[in-house]
């Protein structure tokens, strides 16, 4: 068993994952009542037997977690205690500060190392792509180390996806720089199918500019949100929730809000998170009081911060069963990469690191059952051959022959925060799909500087623009085709849910050079489509 | 915008035509706002000039630890320091030096960007932190040993534990205080201020049952907790305020005063000694300082322990050094006996202080801040001055 991973596994960005994670564990609490809760954020599009599959084994998975050693904030008498979060019927999500995500990747890395004569760690080796046999398994991966440059062909009986989302597609986005959706292209070009690639989360609360994160822990909390006019504006949009309705929900409220004038100059509306006691922030949200400081210049427990919606999550992914297992046999993904589907058209805060956990759980333990059932199949030497000679090609291409990547990848960004974003609508889409594809052509002549074979960034960067570019490919297509609003998908040429013709997924097959579209059917268990209201 | 010149210390990993293999300096003239970071202006060198400056970077907002990196001599991260920030301080650097006193110093001096220290270079600004900082971690067995029998539920567990050691979780394993750390300039073999901050995250844990015999090996160690010298340079680096430096206190207190382990390194006598002569004298007296470390109380006494004769011998060639050196500059100090009290009463004051750290064994910790509300927050107040401002906006 290995681990392969193109950064040293702490500085994965699970890291970024500040607030917590749901589990309906307290007494009182049921899963019904989280997973009705998720399938309602869903905007009804997430599958409810695997929303179902979460949601029951949420509990274990915190106290597995909780016997690791993960120090979860406790209660008075000592038990784990929660805090509220949006789009949740109950106070279910467990957190350690607002460094959750922190604790839990550094606990398991913790095991990691526990366990290391169990386990090897490949880390910094970059996945360039899977390798199928000729029977359409995937039997292993080929990867560059970054330390040295060597390329190398891993077999294995099966591969675990687990590279998460592909944010660095916006700019700005919540992301770190390493979120390019390495593993959903690689599967997709690999022919796998990938689902519900048009819906895009928007976090309501992100630095302007920046766009770092600030944890949705600060409203459950109890912050607000004001307008320049100093209006708790959520008021009009979500009556009972306010601040902690469903994610899609508040941004599409701020970004009326700025876009009706109410905003500040600078496009944003404020956080106010002075309202909650400053021992309790110290204590709760001192991740958010460094980043108040340190990248915004503002005592965020003595005056309100700015902030905007920013890309920050993508709900779509390789499309999976409950136990991880994609299309291909032997080729298994899990968390952000990977699309169940639980989250749907909108995720509820707190979910993503549930949803990790236990598909990722699942995966491991079905690829640990599949491995014993079936033999070996040898991959063939060639794929590493065609990996080099790609490699090879870029790094021969002359200055002179075209664009450099971060011109491209910048381009890439603002193109699409502006037409795939809260709001959408065809003109908009068609603009964007129309200059990703001319940014595909002009990626294949994008030069590089480093011909070096030592920790050679710049080669990576080129690689990982490509996979980029098939995801954003993806993402413009679907969210064109979806002619209707649900979830983070908001069409204003066509603003109502169409329950008649859309309640079903859209999924995107590599044909040729371009997505080929299909669908899959919604999973409804017990939870008919109902109208949403917060 | 300003424009900025970023001094970056390179190292090419392999010879090629361009040249030989090997440490050179480098400017890069960059242009961006003053509250972006030096990682924001290497991010821009690299995109706009040298696609192949090598910087390990990730999610910019100082979660991940990728980006540590030494910036006018200071261990940080990259995407922690303002760039405008780090201007004034190169600019302050070299008006305090020579190149200010010559009249060089007006204009911007360059920010100086290095790769971290104490760790073997690989790539420009790109270290080797498996061979040092992980290596490290690792030595502190740094899992949760539990009683192997976890509970149905949840462990039930004082609730201040949890946040007391959140701390420590709170490191992001960047090596800012590894690449600062003087004791391991010293002796490479120190086990440092990251791993000795992750060893008290599992001292610390009530869940762990392994405490006394973690604290022993950290005592025992002879690279262990009494190696550190109380530098502050890791508190000072740490960019999440871990403090390592005071985690690596608690840990001697545990050891020394609450287990009662008397170490082969004689740290805890020597700490017992200083703290002795201080309550004392007030200010140190180095004739007692030795002795006393090595056999307390033996002033007066005719037989000291073979060891303490031993450990003092053995120590005589540091002193010898410490004197040649100018360190030790007052010969006659070193006559046990004649080192004087402070005057008048603050010997009083300093017996005071140490009966009230005596009744009150604070531990200070970033989340359990002690700050209660000091004063009403002013609501909305700066939502509510922009107002006028957004009436002009109509443009989104």
């Amino acid at each position: 068993m290995g681990i392969i991973s193109k950064v040293h596994p702490v500085r994965s960005h699970s890291n970024a994952a500040q607030g917590g994670i749901n589990a309906a564990l307290n007494p009182g609490d049921t899963w019904e009542s989280h997973a009705f809760d998720t399938v309602k954020g869903s905007d009804y599009l997430g599958d409810q037997d695997a929303i179902e599959v979460m949601c029951r084994e949420a509990p274990e998975e915190i106290l597995h977690l909780e016997h690791l050693g993960v120090p979860f904030h406790r209660n008075e008498e000592g038990k784990l205690g929660t805090r509220a979060f949006g789009g949740a019927s109950q106070a279910r999500t467990f957190y350690v500060a607002d460094i959750t995500g922190q604790a839990i990747m550094h606990v398991l890395y913790e095991q990691l190392m526990k366990y290391s004569d169990l386990i090897d760690r490949y880390e910094e080796y970059f996945t360039t792509a899977l390798a199928i046999d000729d029977d359409g398994n995937c039997v292993g991966a080929v990867t560059r180390n970054v330390r040295d440059g060597s390329m190398e062909l891993f077999e294995a009986k099966n591969v675990i996806l687990a590279t998460g989302g592909n944010g660095q597609i916006w700019k700005p986005t919540t992301n770190a720089l390493i979120c390019t959706g390495d593993g959903i292209a690689m599967a997709y070009r690999a022919g796998a199918p990938l689902m519900d690639m048009e819906m895009i989360q928007y976090h309501p609360t992100t630095l302007a500019g920046k766009g770092f994160l600030i944890t949705e822990g600060a409203r459950g909390e109890g912050a607000h949100l004001l307008n320049a006019k100093g209006e708790r504006f959520m008021e009009k949009y979500a009556p009972n929730k306010m601040e902690l309705a469903s994610r899609d929900v508040v941004s599409r409220a701020e970004q009326t809000e700025i876009n009706e004038g109410r905003g500040f100059p600078d496009g944003t509306v404020a956080l106010d998170i002075t309202v909650v006691p400053k021992k309790r922030i110290h204590e709760a949200l001192r991740e958010i009081v460094l980043v108040g400081r340190d990248f915004a210049g503002v005592d965020i427990t003595r005056e309100p911060i700015r902030i905007k919606p920013g890309n920050h999550y993508t709900m779509g992914g390789v499309k999976t069963d409950v136990n991880g297992a994609t299309s291909i046999p032997g080729l298994y993904a899990a968390g952000e990469c990977a699309c169940v589907s639980v989250h749907g058209g909108n995720r509820l805060g707190a979910n993503s690191l549930l949803d990790t956990l236990i598909f990722g759980r699942r995966a491991g333990a079905h690829a640990a059952d599949r491995a014993k059932r079936i033999d070996w199949s040898r991959p063939s030497r060639a794929i590493l051959a065609d990996e080099e000679a790609k490699i090879g090609e870029i790094m021969k291409r002359e200055r002179a022959t075209g664009r450099r990547i971060s011109e491209i990848k910048h381009e890439l960004g603002t193109t699409m925060d502006k037409y795939v974003a809260v709001f959408r609508d065809e003109e908009g889409l068609t603009k964007a799909l129309e200059t990703v594809r001319r940014l595909k052509e002009e990626a294949k002549t994008a030069y590089i500087d480093d011909r070096g074979t030592v920790f050679n960034q710049d080669i990576l960067g080129a690689l990982e623009l490509s996979f980029m570019l098939d995801s954003a490919e993806c993402t413009c297509i679907a969210a064109l085709h979806r002619t209707e609003s649900r979830g983070a998908q908001y069409r204003t040429d066509y603003p109502e849910r169409n329950d008649e013709e859309w309640l079903k997924h859209i999924t995107l097959t590599l044909d040729g050079d371009e997505p080929k579209i299909g669908y899959a059917p919604v999973t409804i268990t017990q939870w008919q489509p109902a109208e949403r209201k917060y | 915008m300003a424009e900025y010149t970023l001094r970056v210390r390179r190292q090419k990993p392999e010879a090629d035509d361009r040249g030989p293999a090997g440490p050179y300096w480098e400017e890069f003239e960059v242009e961006l706002d003053p509250t972006l970071s030096v990682l924001d202006g290497l991010l821009q060198a690299k995109d706009r000039q040298d696609g192949s400056l090598g910087v390990r970077c990730s999610c910019r907002a100082a979660i991940c630890g990728s980006c540590g990196v030494k910036i006018n001599g200071q261990s940080t991260l990259a995407c922690l320091t303002q760039i405008g920030e780090a201007q004034e301080r190169a600019n302050r650097l070299a008006r305090e030096t020579d190149a200010g006193a010559d009249g060089d110093g007006d204009g911007n001096q360059p920010i100086v960007v290095e790769p971290m220290g104490n760790m073997p270079v690989i790539k420009d600004l790109v270290t080797d932190m498996e061979s040092t900082h992980w290596k490290k971690i690792r030595r502190v067995t740094p899992w949760l040993i539990d009683d192997g029998n976890p509970p149905e539920r949840e462990r039930i567990v004082p609730p201040e534990t949890m946040v007391d050691i959140t701390q420590t979780i709170a490191c992001i394993q960047c090596g800012a205080c590894v690449s600062s750390c003087l004791s391991m300039e010293a002796d490479p073999d120190f086990i440092g201020p990251a791993a000795l901050a992750k060893a008290y995250r599992f001292v610390g844990d009530p869940r762990d049952v392994d405490t006394e015999a973690r604290l022993n090996d950290l005592a025992q160690d002879p690279h262990g907790i009494y190696d550190c010298t109380h530098c502050f340079s890791c508190v000072d680096a740490c960019p999440k305020g871990v403090a390592p430096m005071d985690q690596i206190m608690r840990l001697r207190r545990l050891a020394g005063h609450d287990h009662d382990i008397d170490d082969r390194n004689n740290g805890r006598r020597h700490e017992t000694a200083f703290v002795k002569i201080i309550e004392k004298k007030g200010t140190l007296d180095e004739s007692l300082l030795l002795q006393e470390s090595y056999a307390q109380g033996i002033k007066g006494k005719l037989k000291p322990s073979k060891a303490a004769i031993k450990g003092l011998l053995g120590s005589l060639p540091t002193a010898i050094r410490g004197i040649k050196t100018g360190k030790m500059r007052s010969l006659p100090k070193l006559i046990p006996g004649i080192h004087p009290k402070l005057p008048g009463d603050a010997q009083d004051h300093v017996k005071r202080i140490y009966k009230h750290a005596e009744e009150h064994r604070e531990e200070l910790n970033l989340y359990i801040s002690g700050v209660e509300d000091d004063e009403p927050a002013e609501v909305g107040a700066s939502a509510e001055t922009t107002v006028e401002n957004a009436e002009e906006r109509r443009d989104s």
